[in-house]
């Protein structure tokens, strides 16, 4: 019998895995899909709030400000992206500035360091590419971006350094209450555990059914996005909103860590599963993102994309037990990702309440360095050849990234087995000409490594064949 | 320590970097070094196995590979170095090229001169924003012809094609003669932007509908493509309401534009001319870094590679010639305006002590046009001008203007189209 | 009455042919009233293509017939490839397969491809 099973892999669970994975107990981690960071985590803004949005006193508001503490200190232990680049929320009428100074006092009231009012000529001292009609804005100097999907993967890693077990592509279909604690059916057979830790994100409210009363429902709200070359990452130096809405946080405007321009997200409802981007809600993006910054130029997009968020009816996160022993972690919305460390905190403190012993192991694996060739010097570049020359080979043209970094991340303890796996960790397939030079190099180098046929490489989830057969194998339609 | 000075470094060793690295040789530079990041000589020529290449250079029709051969030859007799699996990384204004291989690690060369014949590369799905999801299935069709001409893999059974340039009229082709089935070519524009030759021999021969003024407005499927839905646009190519069609299909092919490809020229420090996406060149092939040429797609997408070697063999000798001799004599520059119906030219500048008898003179018109004529203006006056029965975006126009016309303009010339 | 556009040279003529009597109207010059006849009565075309290849390092090798074959065996032409297998190495011009579907025409290769060591 487990200790702990851990439901999803994105960053919340993810965070639980490796806080479990100090401790000497036996933990596993059950993700429906076919890697880590399949959901809303490698969907969203990637941005570490400041956290002067949440209601003094909520929990949100305490974790979003821990959690956002923690994440620095883990992105620096574990060499993830990540930039402190501060952020503003502007306003455009006097209505605006009232709400700006509102979210001034949330952020004195929780604790959210270095907020202060910007004047009009302040802000566009900052921001000299803003729109002239901005009125003043909320400066956060603590606000961050990061790699959220890397993140997870480097504490989903460090996990399963540490112990943990992580089963890939075995979703939870029901939970069973039995003596001493739950087990869990799931598509690989049954597993057994003393506690269970629902992370499941959009469908927290599912799994928990499973349980018992889940006590809230999820409310699927998407979010579409622009992302665009690196020749347009200049537009701005902050995290530039938009005051909040009902919708939440609105449209913004921000460089990513790879120096790109993010803009958006709208909120519109969806399906749970349903990423597709709308015409009209690209649009309206466009629309509202050049309100705060009218010169972002579109023409230099080179992916769009959408999250869904795991909103529900209620407004604050949603952390406590279904059932005994069974802990939900729900209604993870934004400030979710921001928030994830401290959310683990307190989902550990509901592990040792239900009775599950936490000893902290003498050592562990907390620590993790990634070699990025495109950001090496010319004599580190020439040194990493020298100790592997597959770091000669340049196989993303766009991004620098070599076969060298290709290899190990195929060979790292979460593999990626798909294009967009190696993608994520890579950034190969990231830039301006979206894989189209490196996908079928890098096709044939992850069949190579995984002794696996090329037909048998997915681009991402399940289903996603790229390839249907060799030619000249005789074809279906001749002539017709 | 490897002697890393040469008198010219070509980048890219496809149609243009080999016609430049040969002309470089016949100019009579010394050490001539050909990069190339792929492990074999030829380019993008290797993977477009169809024929139709080298009418007007050698009167004969050639596939690609054979193409590239010719000139693959012709620098095999000659004495220039090739590094081939070797990506440049960077070329500065000194003129010294970064780049790596596993062989010989992070090298550092310089060079008299530097020809970038860098080429282009495809523009994506997210250039122009295709809603819906993002299934497996969509490729740029350049991509699809290396998995299927290089690696000899099919990539889907029931395709739709967007874009009817020569790209996506080609890959119908050859996804239908592989056993696809092609659905459909649809095309933004109210006209193709291919050659003639090309709708008739790659979309009539096959039945395959083409649909003008039409594009795809959403990409469905969950792991891969099951379907696409495609919309009439109006005059401001903006899909009409109401005239919706679905394909079935597990496969979208987009030919949606080329792009040249200049994150070196930037580096470099070379001037851009936003008109055609490329390095402004001079009459030679010079960009604004003396010593520092450029051909090929590189400057400006072509459609014949006729023209390519044509360019590319100007600036390859140039490239030896400022080796030899150092830079070009300046004296007068005219700049070249695109006037009326014209979206660009190249070159952007002419050095008139520069040229010997005529400048050819590259454009594209912004629209189809009949009976036209072509007029070089220097002002109000007309220095020369050239009857066309038939103009079109898709196909780039040549001229030659004598020096002696040339001489008549101060500061200015202006190339633009009029119908009759 | 067959309309189609000549590909003799880049004006593209409209044609129309007349099934019965081969006459042809739109051409702008004798050329294209011979396309057009052709079109109708023996049309062919020149195809190209790959073959498998071994010992080269990549894995196919592209290759064209070296005339215009009647344009009604593409296909055919197209299916007798798929048991061609040639070995590095290659040359530009070596026969791949004689005499495709008895058209008198050879499939060749068009791509220098040397043995991979």
């Amino acid at each position: 019998m487990l200790d702990v099973a851990v439901i999803g892999c994105g960053i919340v669970g993810a965070n639980v895995a490796y806080l479990l994975s100090q401790h000497k107990l036996r933990a596993a981690v059950f993700e429906k899909e076919n890697d880590v960071s399949m959901g809303t985590t490698r969907a969203n803004s990637a941005i570490v709030h400041a956290g002067y949005d949440p209601e003094p006193g909520t929990a949100m508001a305490r974790l979003n400000v821990r959690g956002s503490a923690l994440t620095k200190e883990q992105c620096a232990a574990f060499d993830v992206k990540y930039r402190q680049i501060g952020s503003l929320v502007l306003a455009f009428s006097d209505e605006e500035m009232a709400t700006v100074r509102r979210l001034y006092e949330n952020g004195v009231a929780n604790g959210v360091p270095g907020v202060r009012v910007l004047t009009r000529e302040e802000t566009l001292a900052m921001e000299p590419n803003l729109s002239d009609a901005v009125c003043g804005a909320l400066y956060a100097p603590s606000a961050a971006i990061v790699e959220p999907w890397d993140l997870a993967l480097a504490l989903a890693e460090a996990a399963v350094e540490n112990g943990v077990e992580l089963h890939l592509e075995t979703a939870v279909t029901g939970a069973e209450k039995i003596s001493g604690g739950w087990r869990l059916h799931t598509a690989k057979g049954d597993f057994e555990a003393r506690a269970v830790v629902n992370a499941a994100g959009v469908e927290a409210d599912l799994v928990a059914a499973m349980a018992g009363e889940p006590g809230f429902t999820t409310i699927p709200s998407r979010g579409e996005y622009y992302l665009l070359d690196k020749s347009q990452g200049y537009v701005v130096n902050h995290v530039v909103f938009q005051c909040p809405n009902r919708d939440g946080k609105g449209v913004l405007v921000s460089p990513t860590v790879h120096y790109n321009l993010i803009v958006g997200p709208n909120a519109e409802p969806s399906g749970r599963e349903d990423v597709s981007t709308q015409a009209d809600a690209l649009a309206f993006v466009r629309e509202k993102a050049v309100k705060s910054v009218p010169g972002v130029n579109f023409r230099e997009n080179i992916r769009n994309f959408a999250g869904v968020r795991a909103n529900t009816d209620q407004s604050d996160f949603i952390i406590g037990e279904t059932a005994p022993g069974f802990i939900t972690l729900g209604g993870i919305k934004s400030p979710g990702l921001s928030s994830a460390p401290a959310i683990a905190e307190d989902a550990l403190a509901l592990v040792a309440g239900a009775g599950v012993a936490l000893e902290k192991k003498e050592s562990f694996v907390h620590t993790r360095t990634k070699k990025r060739f495109n950001e090496m010097t010319p004599q580190q570049k020439a040194e990493a050849i020298r100790e592997n020359p597959l770091y000669g080979r340049v196989i993303c043209r766009c991004e620098t990234v070599t076969e060298g970094e290709i290899v190990d991340a195929l060979h790292r303890p979460i593999p990626p087995r798909t294009i967009d796996g190696v993608k994520r960790r890579c950034t190969a397939g990231m830039g301006r000409c979206q894989g189209g030079f490196c996908g079928p190099r890098v096709h044939e180098i992850i069949a190579r490594e995984l002794g696996i046929s090329q037909q048998d490489v997915l681009k991402d989830r399940a289903g996603s064949y790229i390839i249907t057969g060799t030619t000249k194998e005789g074809g279906l339609h001749h002539g017709e | 320590m490897e002697n890393n000075r040469y008198d010219v470094i070509v980048i890219g060793a496809g149609p243009a970097g080999l016609a430049a690295a040969e002309a470089a040789h016949k100019g009579g530079a010394g050490r001539i070094l050909l990069l190339e990041r792929d492990n074999t000589l030829g380019g993008i020529l290797n993977q477009c196995i169809h024929n139709g290449f080298g009418l007007h250079y050698f009167k004969e029709e050639l596939t690609g590979p054979e193409y590239a051969g010719r000139f693959i030859e012709l620098v095999r007799k000659t004495n220039v170095e090739v590094k081939t699996d070797t990506m440049v990384l960077a070329v500065t204004p000194e003129k010294r090229v970064h780049a790596v291989n596993e062989k010989d690690g992070y090298i550092v060369l310089e060079a008299a001169s530097i020809v970038l014949c860098m080429g282009c590369r495809e523009r994506t799905r997210g250039a122009i924003s295709i809603p819906g999801a993002r299934p497996a299935g969509v490729f740029t069709a350049g991509a699809a012809q290396r998995y299927l001409n290089i690696e000899g893999y099919m990539v889907g059974h029931r395709v739709v094609i967007l874009g009817s340039g020569d790209i996506g009229l080609i890959m119908a082709r050859r996804m239908t003669l592989e056993g696809a089935k092609v659905l459909a070519c649809v095309e933004v524009m109210p006209y193709s932007g291919g050659l003639t030759r090309n709708i008739v021999q790659c979309l009539h021969d096959y039945n395959i509908p083409l649909y003008l003024s039409h594009t795809v407005t959403k990409i469905e499927g969950e792991g891969r493509l099951t379907g696409v839905t495609v919309q009439q646009v109006d005059e401001n190519r903006a899909p009409v309401p109401g005239t919706e069609m679905h394909f079935d299909c597990d496969t979208l092919l987009l030919s949606v534009g080329l792009i040249p490809e200049n994150e070196l020229s930037g580096g470099a420090g070379v001037e851009m001319d936003r008109r055609h996406n490329g390095p402004m060149v001079y009459e030679n092939m010079e960009t604004s870094v003396p010593g520092i040429f450029a051909a090929g797609n590189v400057v400006h997408v072509h459609d014949l590679v006729d023209f390519v070697t044509g360019e590319s063999q100007r600036a390859g000798a140039a490239a030896a010639r400022f080796a030899r001799q150092g830079p070009a004599p300046e004296g007068r520059v005219l700049e070249v305006e695109n006037g009326a119906s014209v979206t660009y030219t190249v070159p952007g500048k002419i050095r008139l002590a520069n040229v010997d008898k005529a400048v050819e003179i590259f454009f594209r018109v912004n629209r189809v046009c009949g009976n036209s004529v072509i007029r070089v203006m220097a002002g109000s006056e007309q220095l020369a001008a050239y009857k066309r029965e038939h103009l079109a975006p898709g196909e780039m126009e040549r001229i030659s203007v004598p020096r002696v016309l040339l001489e008549k303009a101060d500061g200015c010339i202006t190339v633009s189209v009029e119908e009759a | 009455m067959a309309n189609i556009i000549c590909i003799v040279c880049p004006k593209g003529c409209r044609l129309a042919v007349d099934e019965n009597t081969l006459a042809v109207t739109g051409n702008g010059c004798p050329r294209g009233a011979e396309y057009g006849k052709n079109e109708l009565t023996h049309p062919v075309r020149v195809v190209t293509s790959t073959v498998r290849v071994e010992g080269a390092g990549i894995c196919r090798c592209p290759v064209k017939t070296a005339g215009s074959v009647p344009k009604e065996k593409m296909f055919a032409v197209m299916d007798a490839l798929d048991s061609v297998c040639l070995h590095a190495p290659v040359h530009c011009g070596d026969v791949a397969l004689a005499d495709v579907c008895g058209t008198g025409v050879d499939v060749v290769a068009t791509r220098e491809l040397p043995a991979a060591e």
